[in-house]
C-alpha cells in the first residue's frame, strides 16, 4: 500500500486512474476469494473451487459454499459498494468531509422502520395476517429510509429551491423526530425485541441468502450507475455551486438525483444488513487520500474499497468468535479506524 | 473465559411441542439452543452428546463450558455446521429463520419446541426431546417424577388461604421498572405458587411508572438474582421511594430467585414452584421436594 501511494504522485493523471482502480479491483478479488475460503467450517481451497464450479462433492460442503458463503459474500460486495459509493457522492455534493446519507435521514428512517416491525410486527400480523413474511422487516426499513429522505427534500424545497443549509437543518429535525419515535418504540419493547433491535443496529450479513442478494442487487446497481454517471458534475460542484452552475451543471437537478440515488442504494443495503457504521464516511476519505479529489476515481474507487472492507470485516466477524458471530458494524469500525488514523497522520506529516 | 449474558425472557422461550421424526442414533452430536432445552438434554442423560449450546444455556455448569453458538436469536448457520451436529434441539425463540433453514438445507435435523408456560408444556417438551434424542424411557422417568413433584406442590398450594399480591420486576433501577402482565412466565409462576400478580390485566412485559407501582400495592416484590446483582443488593430496590411506599416496601418483603430457575419452565419447574411458594407463604408449611438428579446437577 505504501509503495503504491508513494509511486502515485510521480505518475501522470491519466495513468493514475487505471492504476488505482485496477489495484483496488485486485484487492477486491483477493478479498472475495478469501471470504469464500474462510469460515467456521474448515474447507480446503480446492473444495471451495470445486463447489463453485458445481462439481460433484460432499453435499454439506457444497451447501456451505453455494448457499451460505457465496450469497453472503455477494451481499457484502453490493452493500459495501452502496454504502461507500453513496457516501462518496454525498461528500462531493455537500463539499463536506463529514457528509453521509444519514444527514438526509436514511439510516434514521430505516431504523424507525425496522424497530416498528420488530416491536409491533406480531401485533400487525395479528390484525393483517397477509403481512406475515420475512420481507416485512427489510421492506419497512427500506420504506423508512426513503420516506425520511423525501420528507427532508420536500421540506427543503418549500422555499422553491433546495438550499444546502435548509436541507441540513431539515435533516437534523427529521433525524430528531425519527430518533424520538425509535426511542418510543424501544421504550415499549420487551427484552427480546430490544436485543433484536440492538443487533440489527450493529449490522449483520447473516440474512444474505440468495433472495436477499437478488432483491438488493437491482436497486443498488441502478442507483450506483446513476451516481457514477454524475462524476463530472460532482467535480464541478467542488468549485462551488455558483461556479458549477456557470459550468453548465443543473445544480438543483443534480442534488435531487444524487440524493434519491444515494437514498435508494443505502436503504436497500440497510434493509438487508442493518446499520453498518463507518463504511460510508471513511472509505471515500481513504480513497481521496490515496487518489485525490477526482470523482471519476473517488466514486468507483470508493465502491471497490467499500466492498473490500465489508468482505474482510465479514470474514473476521464469521471466525473470531466461532461458532458464534460478531455484528459486522463492530468489525468494520475496529478494522477501519486504526487504518484511517494511520493514513491521516502519515498524510499530515507528509504535507 | 466466556461471559454469558443471561437474557431472562429468552429462558422463558424454551417451551413447547415438537415435531420429531425419530431417527435413532446413540452417537448423535447435538447442539441445544435455549436454557431449559439444554436442561432437558442433561436431565435425559444425553449431556455428553452435546457439542454446543447457546449463551442462555447456563445450567448445569457443564453446559456453560460447551462451545458457544451465540445468542439464541443470533445464530450463525456456518457456526452451527462447524460443530458437525446431527441434531439441533431448538427452543421457540431460536433464530434467525435464515440461519436455521440454511442449516437444515445442509442436512442437519432440526427439532423445534414451541413456547408454553404450564406444567403440561414442560412434560410435552420432555417427551418431545425424549423422542428426538431416542431417550423415550428416560423421558418417561423424568416426567413421572415431575408429575409426582408438581402434584405435591400444587396440592400444598391449594390448601393456602391467602394470596399475596406479587409485583414481579423484570427490570428495576436506571432503566425504569419493567413488570410482568398476562401470558408471561413470571405471571404463570406467581399463580402456580399461590400468589396474585399485582400487575395482571395486560399482555407481556411493560414499563411501569413508579406511581403505578405504588398503586398496584404489592405485598411482595419478586425479582431475579441477576437484577439484584446488577443493582448491588436488595436495599437498592427500596431506595426507589415508589417501591418503598408499597406494602412490600414497608415490610421489606423481597423475594429473589435465579432467572432461569424462576422462569425457565424446564425440568426444575416443580422445585422452583415449591421454593417460590415457600418464599411467598413463610407462614405455611410447604414440604420440600425430594432432590432429583436434574435438580441437583453441578
Amino acid at each position: 500500500m505504501t509503495d503504491i501511494a508513494a509511486a502515485l504522485p510521480r505518475m501522470s493523471r491519466a495513468a493514475r486512474r487505471p492504476a488505482i482502480l485496477g489495484g483496488l479491483a485486485v484487492l477486491l478479488a483477493i478479498a472475495f476469494v478469501a471470504a469464500l475460503s474462510t469460515g467456521a467450517v474448515p474447507i480446503p481451497f480446492t473444495d471451495v473451487l470445486r463447489a463453485l464450479a458445481g462439481m460433484e462433492m460432499d453435499s454439506r460442503t457444497a451447501a456451505i459454499i453455494q448457499s451460505i458463503r457465496l450469497p453472503r459474500a455477494l451481499l457484502a460486495v453490493i452493500a459495501g459498494m452502496a454504502l461507500a459509493g453513496a457516501g462518496a457522492a454525498f461528500q462531493g455534493l455537500f463539499r463536506n468531509a463529514l457528509a453521509d446519507p444519514s444527514l438526509i435521514g436514511v439510516s434514521g428512517g430505516a431504523a424507525l422502520g425496522a424497530v416498528f416491525v420488530i416491536v409491533l410486527g406480531s401485533f400487525l400480523v395479528g390484525i393483517l395476517p397477509f403481512l406475515a413474511s420475512p420481507w416485512l422487516l427489510p421492506l419497512a426499513a427500506f420504506a423508512g429510509g426513503l420516506a425520511a429522505t423525501f420528507a427532508i427534500q420536500g421540506l427543503a424545497q418549500l422555499q422553491g429551491h433546495a438550499a444546502t443549509a435548509t436541507l441540513l437543518l431539515a435533516g437534523i429535525a427529521i433525524n430528531a423526530l425519527t430518533g424520538a419515535l425509535t426511542g418510543l418504540l424501544v421504550y415499549v419493547s420487551n427484552d427480546t425485541q430490544l436485543r433484536d433491535f440492538t443487533f440489527w443496529s450493529m449490522g449483520s450479513l447473516a440474512s444474505g441468502g440468495w433472495r436477499a442478494v437478488t432483491a438488493a442487487a437491482l436497486p443498488i446497481l441502478l442507483a450506483l450507475g446513476i451516481i457514477l454517471s454524475r462524476a463530472r458534475a460532482l467535480d464541478a460542484m467542488l468549485l462551488g455551486e455558483r461556479e458549477a452552475l456557470h459550468l453548465g451543471v443543473q445544480v438543483q437537478r443534480l442534488k435531487h438525483v444524487i440524493m434519491v440515488a444515494a437514498a435508494l442504494a443505502v436503504s436497500s443495503a440497510v434493509a438487508f444488513c442493518g446499520i453498518i457504521a463507518f463504511v460510508g464516511v471513511v472509505v471515500p476519505h481513504v480513497v481521496r487520500l490515496l487518489a485525490g479529489p477526482d470523482h471519476r476515481i473517488v466514486l468507483p474507487g470508493s465502491m471497490l474499497a467499500g466492498a473490500t472492507l465489508l468482505l474482510v470485516a465479514d470474514s473476521f466477524a464469521r471466525v473470531i468468535v466461532a461458532p458464534a458471530e460478531l455484528p459486522i458494524g463492530l468489525v468494520t469500525a475496529a478494522i477501519g479506524s486504526p487504518f484511517f488514523l494511520w493514513l491521516l497522520i502519515r498524510n499530515r506529516r507528509a504535507a | 473465559m466466556r461471559t454469558r449474558t443471561i437474557s431472562f425472557t429468552v429462558s422463558l422461550a424454551v417451551m413447547g411441542f415438537a415435531f420429531a421424526a425419530p431417527l435413532h442414533a446413540e452417537g448423535e452430536r447435538i447442539v441445544s439452543v435455549g436454557g431449559s432445552t439444554t436442561e432437558i438434554v442433561y436431565a435425559l442423560g444425553a449431556g455428553d452428546r452435546l457439542v454446543g449450546a447457546d449463551t442462555t444455556s447456563i445450567y448445569p455448569a457443564a453446559a456453560d463450558a460447551l462451545p458457544d453458538v451465540g445468542y439464541v436469536r443470533q445464530l450463525s448457520a456456518e457456526g452451527l455446521l462447524s460443530l458437525s451436529p446431527d441434531l439441533i434441539l431448538a427452543g421457540g425463540e431460536a433464530g434467525p429463520e435464515v440461519a436455521l433453514s440454511q442449516t437444515e438445507a445442509a442436512g442437519v435435523r432440526i427439532v423445534k419446541l414451541k413456547e408454553g408456560y404450564t406444567p403440561e408444556s414442560v412434560q410435552a417438551h420432555i417427551e418431545a426431546a425424549g423422542i428426538a434424542l431416542s431417550r423415550e424411557s428416560e423421558a418417561e422417568t423424568v416426567n413421572a417424577a415431575f408429575r409426582e413433584d408438581i402434584a405435591q406442590v400444587l396440592a400444598d398450594v391449594e390448601k393456602l388461604e391467602n394470596k399475596p399480591r406479587v409485583l414481579f420486576l423484570l427490570q428495576a433501577g436506571r432503566g425504569g421498572l419493567l413488570v410482568a402482565g398476562d401470558q408471561t412466565a413470571a405471571h404463570a409462576m406467581i399463580e402456580l405458587a399461590g400468589g396474585e400478580n399485582a400487575t395482571a390485566g395486560f399482555t407481556g412485559y411493560k414499563p411501569f411508572s413508579p406511581e403505578a407501582a405504588t398503586e398496584a400495592a404489592p405485598d411482595i416484590l419478586l425479582v431475579t438474582d441477576q437484577t439484584v446483582e446488577m443493582l448491588g443488593g436488595t436495599e437498592a430496590l427500596l431506595s426507589d421511594p415508589a417501591l418503598a411506599a408499597t406494602p412490600a416496601g414497608e415490610s421489606k418483603r423481597i423475594v429473589s430467585m435465579d432467572a432461569l430457575y424462576l422462569a425457565g419452565f424446564g425440568p426444575r419447574l416443580a422445585h422452583a414452584v415449591r421454593d417460590l411458594a415457600a418464599a411467598l407463604h413463610p407462614e405455611a408449611d410447604i414440604a420440600p421436594l425430594p432432590a432429583r438428579p436434574w435438580t441437583d446437577m453441578e
